[in-house]
């Protein structure tokens, strides 16, 4: 019945892979952009140190009696300590000529804009930052310019830059791993709104066909409401069909029944022995085409019956001691008689005439295969549970599972009447109630029916 | 002639260097292992119990112990590093200046706290703080001074007893005598008044504190001013005419370090070296004659320990080093 629907992708996994892919490329950017930022900072407040360190050095310079003297403050070298103890060089140069420190720490060519100058470069075998700045003295008739050139190596940077990528890879890390669960909520909730509608079709009755009502999504909106109208469509064709097949039986019924009693009363003046056996047998294809009809508008009713099921208080044993009378005439014509076992009553909350109706069908069923002068017997048990067992012919094992479909005979129902409607009805009538029909065979030989309520 | 060369050559820096040392010996001398060349400052008789324990704990390194000045230290280094491979000194800027030079060995497994240790490769190993030492018949029913201001009263009080007859460092040829009048200079302006008092009684200058305390032990000089608080220690528990005073207006404490040279041909060695002088405590030797221990910085506030950082380069710098020295010489020699 079910074809398995043509599965290409997951919206899930798409939706999980989609989400992590771009939190794991967010994460690195941060990753970078963090590490870049600290960089500069971290650059930023070494060049703040060695530019306030070659101010002082610069401010201690003075022209006396035309002579440069460069009186270099404790603070000057005493700022520049790092916890890595950084190495320092300096140089001191006036108009271009060396003066005192570090020979091999050479002038850069400062920018034109400004006197200072940052640079990074390489002094004996360590990379070291440069920073250098000029001043102009004037003395007594002379002018003389005063260049200082500060450098220091960049271990205390490199470490609190390996410190801040730590940090910035765990940040990183965190987030992603943050918006990881994140996405994973995110899709189960986004993917639960559509199980929700799932479960709520597959949940549903086999007869119901009415329009679903709980809130959905906006976007789902439209799923559910080609649903909807899917099903509307569906409800009207079939109850159109129900109406039609319950029209045309009654309507084949009552000539039926006129044509019967024509051939009845045609039997009783034909003298000849052909023609009574040929109005015989016309007479038995009526009665077999109107208890299909019957059994159709029997159906059609059911049907009806159990989408709009009513239940009310009854006494099992009652009820179906009330049927057993009435068919009790019915069984002797057949030279078959009906006992009826089990539990003084058995009160029960259903639908009477249902329930009557899948009995009947059942006794109807037991009393067509079973033997001449034998019992059918039906039990009535609390459970509650109604067995009508014969000493027929019994079911064929392989046939057990079919039978309860629609227009399913067996094959040792030929030469008797029936329509393959009877064990349908009590088997719809049985899961309305929230019952099962149940087919077995008896040990000692013959059918056993057996409805639980 | 190529025999001759090598003749020269062997012989030339044997001849030469012999009569430089202050001091020269070989420790376990017998050893088969490495020998470890040692250029160092500190007087012989202080600094054999740490190599002593050095070569009983690892006897197959032989020990070469050369004694000479700070400044002559930083000149010997300097032009043939290749030469030694430990460098001890007293005067912490020169040693600072060194292995800021890059003369020294970063020696990254030795776990030092970081003030008693420089870039890694510069190890301090003791705490000295600088004295004044008198000769105790001098000061015979006075007051003994005990800061440099009350000095500077002894001496103007008795100018006549004390002229010629005073005693510091001559910081034109001493390492250390000059790291102690920079870090003097700088803490007051006491230290000035005093040089020029000093110097107005007609100051004799030394080249170390060894020659200071044996003048002051043989009653030549009555004050010495700025001594080596070991040194003067060492003698006066031996002779009870000197008295060694630590100013308690404030005091200057020096740090003795050592560096492996960077060129050494024995850096396992010379690391252990280190290791043992980083981690023996000198004074757990037991011995009279024995280094002070390394004291950690915040035991007491009032004691200023010269820090290891790179601002003990500010006094090595040639402009500010004239300057100071032209200073130092306007008030000392008059």
């Amino acid at each position: 019945m079910t074809t398995n629907p043509n599965v290409s992708g997951s919206l899930r996994n798409r939706l999980v892979l989609t989400l992590i892919g771009g939190a794991a490329v967010l994460a690195v950017l941060l990753f970078f952009a963090v590490r870049n930022y600290a960089a500069q900072v971290a650059q930023q407040g070494q060049d703040n140190i060695l530019e306030a360190s070659v101010t002082s050095i610069l401010d201690a310079a003075a022209l006396r009696d035309g002579v440069l003297e460069v009186d270099i403050p404790y603070a000057a070298f005493s700022m520049l300590t790092t916890p890595t103890d950084d190495r320092v060089f300096y140089a001191i140069y006036q108009d271009g000529v060396f003066l005192s420190g570090y020979e091999d720490l050479r002038l850069a060519a400062a920018p034109a804009q400004s006197d200072w100058s940052f640079t990074s470069g390489e002094l004996r075998g360590e990379r070291i930052r440069q920073v250098s700045a000029s001043r102009t003295l004037v003395g007594l008739g002379r002018q003389t310019e005063i260049e200082v050139v500060l450098g220091q190596t960049q271990d205390a940077l490199s470490r609190t830059l390996d410190q801040i990528s730590r940090n910035a890879a765990f940040l990183g890390l965190g987030f992603f791993l943050l918006t990881a669960a994140l996405s994973f909520w995110i899709t189960s909730t986004t993917i639960g709104q559509l199980n929700k509608l799932t479960t709520s079709v597959t949940r549903r009755g086999p007869q119901d066909l009415s329009p679903f009502k709980k809130p959905v999504p906006r976007e789902m909106a439209p799923l559910v409401m080609s649903l909807n109208s899917l099903m509307g469509r569906l409800d009207q064709s079939l109850s159109q069909s129900e109406d039609f097949i319950a029209e045309a039986a009654h309507r084949v019924r009552t000539p039926l029944a006129t044509v019967r009693s024509y051939a009845e009363a045609t039997l009783h003046r034909v003298e000849r022995k052909e023609n009574r056996e040929a109005l015989r047998a016309m007479v038995r294809a009526i009665d077999e085409s109107s208890r299909a009809a019957g059994q159709l508008l029997d159906h059609a009713m059911i049907t009806f019956r159990t989408d709009h099921l009513v239940r009310e208080d009854v006494d099992l044993v009652e009820l179906i001691r009330d049927l057993v009378q009435r068919l009790t005439p019915i069984a002797e014509m057949k030279e078959l008689s009906l006992s009826m076992t089990g539990d003084p009553t058995v009160p029960y909350s259903g639908d009477p005439i249902l329930i009557q109706n899948a009995v009947r069908n059942m006794i109807d069923n037991a009393l067509k295969y079973a033997p001449l002068d034998s019992t059918v017997e039906i039990e009535i048990t609390g459970k509650p549970e109604i067995k009508v067992s014969d000493s027929g012919p019994g079911f064929l094992p392989e046939e057990i599972e079919t039978l309860t479909r629609r227009f399913e005979r067996g094959k040792n129902a030929a030469g008797t009447i029936g329509s393959g409607l009877g064990l349908t009805i009590a088997q719809d009538v049985a899961i309305a109630h929230g019952g099962t029909l149940v087919l077995t065979n008896q040990p000692s030989g013959g059918a056993c029916v057996i409805l639980s309520l | 002639m190529r025999y001759l060369i090598a003749l020269v050559l062997l012989v030339l820096p044997g001849l030469g260097w012999a009569h430089d040392w202050e001091d020269q010996l070989i420790f376990n001398e017998g050893a088969d292992g490495p020998r470890l060349r040692v250029i160092s400052s500190t007087d012989t008789v202080l600094f054999a119990p740490l190599i002593d324990g050095f070569v009983a704990q690892n006897p197959n390194i032989s020990v070469e112990y050369l004694v000479s000045g700070t400044a002559d230290i930083n000149q010997r280094v300097r032009a043939t590093p290749d030469a030694f491979d430990i460098v001890v000194s007293s005067a912490m800027d020169l040693q600072l200046k060194l292995a800021n030079d890059g003369f020294a060995l970063p020696l990254k497994d030795i776990e030092t706290p970081s003030w008693a240790q420089w870039h890694q490769s510069l190890f301090a190993f003791t705490t000295e703080p600088a004295a004044i030492v008198i000769n105790r018949a001098a000061f015979e029913g006075q007051d003994i001074p005990q800061t440099r201001q009350g000095l500077i009263e002894a001496l103007r009080k008795r100018p006549e007893e004390f002229r010629g007859r005073i005693g510091t460092y001559d910081v034109r040829d001493s390492g250390l005598g000059y790291l102690f009048a920079t870090q003097d200079a700088r803490a007051s302006e006491t230290f000035w008044r005093l040089m020029e008092v000093m110097g107005g009684l007609d100051v004799r200058l030394y080249c170390c504190s060894g020659e200071m305390i044996n003048d002051l032990a043989d009653g030549t000089i009555l004050v010495a001013y700025n001594v080596l608080g070991s040194y003067a220690a060492v003698r006066a528990e031996r002779k009870d005419a000197l008295e060694v005073i630590f100013p308690t207006d404030f005091q200057t404490i020096m740090m003795r370090t050592a560096l492996v040279s960077r060129a050494t041909q024995q850096p396992d060695a010379a690391e252990a070296f280190i290791q043992y002088l980083v981690e023996e405590k000198p004074v757990a030797q037991g011995s009279q004659l024995s280094l002070p221990p390394l004291m950690s910085q915040g035991e007491s506030t009032d004691h200023e320990t010269i820090g290891l950082n790179p601002a003990l380069l500010t006094f090595l710098d040639d402009l500010k080093r004239k300057k100071f020295l032209s200073a130092w010489e306007n008030a000392v020699i008059q």
